[in-house]
């Protein structure tokens, strides 16, 4: 059952992707930007839900932390590591972009440092998860740690704003006009479609999670013998 | 009141513990006093540059030897299983918490004191112009430090690179916290007050501190007694 | 009869989905002295933490005299002596002793803490470090900063091992006062005889269960493998 729902929704989520790669294709250039504005109906979706995920996470971490429910614990780590997949995809892109407008990979503006600071922290999950042994305090552990992670979030972005106002700033595209109705509805497609795959991968992942501890309790057993 | 009488007992625990070893406190001494040797190398010291590095410079200085101290203080509980004789006391963690970060906190606030003239030394700065200011700073910027390192110092203590592990994780979330102190303490070495836009700075420490502070007492009995 | 001083309801534990502590159910009146014995990894040690209050039951109800040991205020009537002395190497023994008096809210700490050293018999070292100290020392201290609250409830966990004898003797003077005095005492152990002597009660933990809960009679004491060969595993 679940794994019909599972291919269900990666079959919509394809069929909703490849026939707006087509629309995308056909939008006409940016006046400024050429090609390379489309790297944005790629790179906004996943910023977006990464998002999302951290705030799937936290509200995971915390029912864990209530419950005692290892399903919370499976799911923070599943959206916690396809969030990480994600904001690397939203890294990268913008990278790209940075590279072909502003001739360089990596400018230290506001919105870009506070991705990379929200990928290190997350990604500190992942290893203070790997380093810890026994499930019970590895769940509330890595629980704990994604509370502060998330508050940090927010704060982070706006300190490296002020700090960034105060120091020069790197030139940022200018959006002269508006958005056009068709770019955004292209690019809400892309949200959509780019929202089931994050489910779906996040399904996949807590499947996984869940066949380890399964894994996990059955050696337990074993060694208990 | 009950709760202020058990931090105070735990802080005092530990302060004695350490004064009577002087492991924690004598190696991060030296640790800053050798990072702030070996970043006069890493760049011209003379009073422009340093003027304008100096907050980040310090900062760096505090938060590599503020780990040391950081280390210690759940790590100093492992032996004989002293963690266990607190746990079972009816010490609430919140109060654990407490005791310990103020321990944490008067270390590293005293290895500050020594790297800051070492600093004027080595730099050639006059940086007490701004004084009181620049205490203040150092007080709020050493708290957050203190306050989620106390956290994690326990999250960490059971973990085989935990020497590794503590930084690794408590650096990034300090990032806003070093933003403001470095920001701050740049301006007050230099000798300008704190003033226009810049107090936005002493804000976001203010509200840091008490976030962070608020976020691990509630989690601390959880990190602690599960 | 006498109220229940430990009651363990229907008690799991679990490290992920693996019980290692499986529908565990016990009542120990007061002045009763209860040991648990098994195998090691049986879960003696997890059992006495949960009761002690500093780890959390997967499902079920702990209770210490009516309250959970989860809350501060119940464990100021529990004494734990765990596998660790939980005593401080740098301070003194008068230091460990007094701090924890005041952790635990003793009116006079200081009287609480010298009592406590004579009666183990470390008064004339009270202000060495512990650091200093021989094992056995170290071992009749940590029975001190159990005892040092008068806790109504001592949780014990192996409490025999590895002591010299002085500190066998000290133990068992001490274990058998509080008997005496109606305190409770749950003790986890390997070294039976030493344990059955003193226990009013036997339980033991078999993988995780308890396999059997009774009174001590005497062919225990005649043969302490008697349990085991009866209710444990082969």
């Amino acid at each position: 059952m679940r794994q019909k729902v599972i291919f269900a929704m990666l079959a919509l989520a394809a069929i909703i992707f490849v026939r707006n790669l087509y629309v995308i294709s056909m939008l006409p250039d940016e006046v400024n930007q050429g090609q390379i504005f489309r790297i944005i109906f790629f790179h906004v979706p996943a910023a977006a839900a990464a998002m999302t995920g951290s705030a799937v996470a936290l509200m995971a971490s915390v029912l864990f932390l209530i419950k005692k429910d290892f399903f919370y614990d499976s799911l923070a780590v599943a959206v916690t590591e396809v969030g990480l997949a994600f904001l690397a995809v939203n890294l990268v892109t913008g990278s790209i972009w940075a590279r072909v407008i502003w001739g360089v990979w990596w400018a230290w503006d506001p919105r870009l440092t506070s991705a990379l600071i929200c990928w290190i922290l997350y990604a500190g999950y992942m290893i203070l998860r790997q380093a810890l042994e026994e499930p019970t305090q590895r769940a509330t552990f890595a629980a704990v740690y994604s509370i502060f992670a998330f508050t940090d979030v927010p704060i982070v972005y706006f300190s490296i704003r002020w700090w960034r106002t105060i120091h020069p700033q790197p030139v940022f595209f200018s959006k002269n006009g508006s958005f056009p109705a068709d770019w955004l509805r292209a690019l809400l497609v892309n949200v959509v479609a780019i929202f089931l795959f994050y489910a779906v991968l996040t399904m996949i992942r807590l499947r996984q999670e869940q066949t380890q501890r399964e894994i996990d309790y059955l050696r337990r057993t074993a060694h208990a013998m | 009141m009950r709760f202020l009488r058990q931090v105070a007992v735990i802080t005092a625990k530990d302060l004695r513990a350490e004064m009577r070893t002087k492991e924690a406190i004598n190696a991060s001494f030296a640790f800053a006093i050798v990072i702030l040797l070996i970043l006069s190398f890493a760049f011209d010291p003379t009073e422009e540059t340093t003027r304008e590095i100096s907050g980040g410079l310090l900062w760096i200085v505090f938060t590599f030897a503020g780990t040391l101290v950081l280390n210690r203080s759940f790590a100093r509980e492992l032996p004989n299983d002293c963690l266990d004789g607190l746990l079972a006391a009816p010490v609430p963690g919140s109060a654990l918490f407490v005791g310990k970060a103020l321990a944490n906190f008067v270390f590293i606030l005293a290895v500050e004191m020594v790297a800051l003239p070492v600093f004027g030394i080595f730099y050639n700065v006059r940086w007490t112009r701004q004084f009181w200011p620049l205490m203040l700073v150092l007080v709020l910027g050493t708290w957050g430090l203190t306050a989620i390192g106390t956290v994690f110092s326990a999250l960490t203590v059971n973990i085989r690179l935990r020497e590794v592990m503590l930084p690794l994780l408590v650096y990034p979330l300090m990032i806003p916290m070093l933003l403001g102190a470095m920001r701050l303490t740049a301006l007050l070495v230099a000798g300008q007050p704190i003033a226009g836009d810049d107090t936005v700075w002493l804000r976001l420490l203010f509200g840091f501190d008490i976030i962070f502070t608020a976020l691990a007492l509630v989690l601390m009995e959880t990190v602690l007694r599960g | 009869m006498s109220a229940v001083a430990v009651d363990c309801a229907g008690v799991w534990k679990f490290y992920g989905d693996f019980p290692a502590l499986r529908d565990i159910s016990f009542q120990v009146p007061e002045g009763r002295c209860l040991a648990l014995i098994g195998r090691n990894g049986a879960g003696k040690t997890t059992l006495l933490r949960i009761l002690a209050g500093f780890s959390r039951a997967g499902r079920g109800q702990t209770k210490i005299l009516g309250t959970s040991p989860r809350e501060a205020d119940a464990r100021r009537r529990i004494g734990f002596l765990g596998h660790g002395i939980a005593i401080y190497d740098e301070l003194s023994a008068l230091e460990n002793l007094r701090l924890f008096g005041k952790l635990y809210g003793l009116p006079d700490p200081d009287h609480a803490a010298r009592h406590w050293l004579e009666r183990t018999g470390l008064e004339r070292v009270r202000d060495g470090l512990v650091r200093e100290f021989s094992r056995g020392m170290r071992q009749r201290l940590a029975v001190a900063r159990a005892l040092l609250h008068n806790p109504s409830v001592l949780l014990l966990d192996e409490p025999f091992t590895a002591l010299d004898d002085r500190a066998i003797t000290v133990l068992q003077s001490v274990l058998r006062d509080a008997l005496a005095e109606g305190r409770t005492v749950v003790m986890s152990t390997h070294q039976l005889r030493e344990a059955l002597e003193l226990a009013t009660d036997v339980g033991l933990i078999s993988r995780g269960r308890l396999a059997f809960h009774g009174e001590r009679t005497p062919e225990m004491l005649s043969d302490p493998g008697w349990v085991y060969a009866r209710y444990g595993e082969a």
